[in-house]
């Protein structure tokens, strides 16, 4: 990772004084990075995001842009690009006047605005729309100009507060591929902010796990979601079986885990906690044979097979567990269930977590 | 569905049938008169627009006219000013202060004109607490003359008028995205260029409407002028007052009448080409 372009020291934020918004944040985002803040509502992404923006100040701790101290720095000093929920462009000027607009104020003269404004229109696809109003545009459209304003005066940083939340499904997927691609060719460092974990994992560098004013883990999609240290991750992305346990013994980054069942688990330790959470991922659960070689295997029984098109959902119940979820896929030649049949499960040491609380 | 539309139809016929009286007095009340208005403007002492031709010949009418039209104008942009302020304070203000502020605003309208007017000559006149303070400052040598000419008029119209720009204008900042103004200084532009570049451009639908209302209330204006301005300052209101009452030249006073109508009508015609009117005043 090259240098960090964004350093958030320390940071704690309250509003009332009393609950913090957002405490004890240490994050740094790489020059050229895609970097995702993701987690519930009141998770605190958006705070953390509009104190690095400058419309709120973090009540303790600093914030650094690049060698500068930006704590203090009021909005329209930090020269960075933002691209509103709601678009937020000017209804009083058209389209082109609106991209041209950080421009303007920066006092740029009017031929090189013109000039900018074209290629902006052309890199989000919008050529010939400059003398439209706003209002006249799609919600795609208008989205578009809104990341062609934050992208026009050209700042090394871009924030984005959940820009695709009012899109459609369809829409949405296109948009992102388009933002993502923008970031590709532009080089520019992107802090995007959603509460979807799909628009996370497709587009994002790395994606900070934020959940009652805390970061919970920062990690590439694929590390976050196949290594989550904690039981608020695993559960938040995508969907784990959580087993209740204690460590019995630890040897070479693997630990040995006593069910509250009885049962015997050979997982991956993280942490140093005695009580533990074991995660398993669905999709990494082996059945009938193939669970055999595995170093854990339990019997189960069907209790409802969903089928979902490209995958199936098995529901089971083992160790205890009523609602124990297997998933796999579609594939010519799978393992044919009946609710009510028994089925040997089990899954390696490497894809099962040991959680502290 | 036929049935129902008939249904539809006697019940909207019900409701007509409540509110008749209250048109038809409206009709004897006020068209009647206005009529009559109309038409004494044209008859009397003769037919003819030889009343009408007064506009143009007679100075003393020309007179009050700009003397109308300066103050009313004059009025409107202080008030329209001081209205901005307090509109914008008020948005920006939270929830409960708004509340306190919109009282305030609303509390002259309990008080009379007249009671108003009065208040304004005592503070103001010359042995008045305000000029009492100007000497005792060393301010000023003499009392100034506040009150009893143009001064006097345009404070108490001023004062009379700021609410119902307040309002108005508040009414229209409201439906203005407090985010638009956030973006912009995140776009790199100053408080003051945020203003000026995107804030102000929006508010002025509410300009043109609160001016146009405060600008056509303050044509009509008759108690504050005759009291404040010692009858030194003659409106139209005043002026066709006189002419009914004192000099019974009804034909001129229905005329000066007649022409405040049309010029009032006038403005809400070009305000209505500018602007939504309804949307304005929250229909």
């Amino acid at each position: 990772m090259s240098e960090p372009l964004v350093r958030f020291i320390d940071v704690r934020k309250s509003y009332d004084g009393k609950a913090d918004a957002v405490r004890a944040l240490n994050l740094e985002v790489a020059n050229g990075e895609f970097l995702t803040l993701l987690g519930p509502s009141g998770s605190g992404k958006t705070t953390t995001l509009t104190m690095l923006a400058g419309f709120e100040q973090p009540t303790a701790g600093r914030i650094f842009v690049g060698a500068d101290d930006i704590t203090h720095v009021p909005v329209e000093k930090r020269g960075i690009g933002m691209v509103f929920q709601n678009y937020a462009l000017f209804p009083n000027m058209t389209v082109g006047e609106n991209i041209g607009f950080p421009l303007k104020v920066r006092r740029m003269a009017g031929a090189e605005i013109a000039s900018k404004v074209t290629r902006a229109l052309a890199m989000v696809r919008l050529e010939g729309l400059a003398d439209r109003k706003p209002q006249q545009l799609s919600g795609g459209q208008q989205q578009r100009v809104a990341v062609a304003r934050a992208l026009v005066f050209e700042p090394r940083l871009v924030l984005l507060d959940e820009p695709l939340g009012a899109l459609d499904r369809q829409l949405r997927e296109q948009m992102q591929y388009e933002l993502k691609h923008l970031h590709e060719r532009l080089g520019v460092t992107m802090v995007y902010v959603t509460h979807d974990q799909v628009e996370a994992m497709t587009m994002s560098d790395r994606v900070a796990v934020f959940s009652a004013g805390q970061l919970r883990q920062v990690a590439a999609p694929r590390r976050l979601y196949e290594e989550p240290d904690s039981l608020f991750v695993a559960r938040f992305l995508g969907e784990s079986n959580i087993l209740p346990g204690t460590v019995r013994e630890r040897r070479d980054g693997q630990c040995g885990v006593v069910l509250n069942g009885g049962q015997t688990v050979v997982a991956t330790a993280v942490g140093t906690s005695e009580k533990v959470n074991l995660a398993v991922r669905p999709e990494k659960i082996a059945l009938g044979s193939a669970a055999a070689g595995c170093i854990n295997h339990f019997p189960a029984k069907v209790v409802e097979v969903s089928f979902l098109g490209d995958q199936l959902r098995v529901r089971l119940e083992a160790l205890g567990q009523e609602d124990f979820i297997v998933k796999f896929a579609n594939a010519p030649g799978h393992a044919a269930l009946e609710p009510g049949g028994a089925i040997e499960i089990g899954w390696r040491a490497e894809d099962c977590r040991a959680l502290g609380e | 569905m036929l049935s129902a539309n008939r249904q539809e139809a006697s019940r909207h016929g019900a409701y007509w049938l409540i509110v008749l009286p209250a048109l038809l007095m409206l009709a004897l009340l006020y068209f009647v008169p206005l009529g009559n208005v109309l038409l004494t403007s044209v008859t009397d002492p003769k037919p003819g627009l030889q009343n009408y031709g007064l506009l143009f010949t007679s100075t003393s009418v020309q007179k009050a006219l700009v003397t109308t039209v300066r103050i009313a104008a004059i009025t409107t942009f202080f008030a329209l000013l001081l209205g901005y302020v307090v509109a914008y304070a008020m948005r920006a203000a939270s929830t409960r202060t708004q509340r306190f502020m919109l009282v305030g605003v609303l509390l002259p309208f309990w008080i009379s004109v007249l009671v108003r007017s009065f208040a304004w000559i005592a503070l103001l006149g010359t042995q008045g607490p305000l000029n009492s303070a100007l000497v005792a400052w060393g301010l000023v040598d003499e009392p100034v003359a506040l009150v009893r000419n143009e001064t006097g008029v345009l404070i108490g119209m001023v004062h009379i008028m700021v609410p119902y720009a307040v309002l108005t204008l508040y009414a229209n900042m409201r439906g203005i995205d407090v985010g638009l103004v956030a973006a912009a200084r995140s776009l790199g532009a100053s408080r003051f260029q945020a203003f000026r570049m995107v804030f102000l451009p929006l508010t002025v639908p509410g300009l043109i409407g609160a001016g146009t209302l405060v600008f056509i209330l303050s044509l009509g204006f008759y108690v504050t002028p005759a009291l404040l301005g010692g009858g030194k300052v003659l409106m139209i209101a005043e002026y066709v007052a006189v002419q009914i009452n004192d000099t019974l030249r009804w034909g001129l006073g229905t005329m000066l009448a007649a022409t405040l109508m049309i010029a009032v009508l006038g403005c809400l015609w070009a305000l209505s080409r500018v602007i939504d009117v309804k949307r304005l005043f929250g229909a």
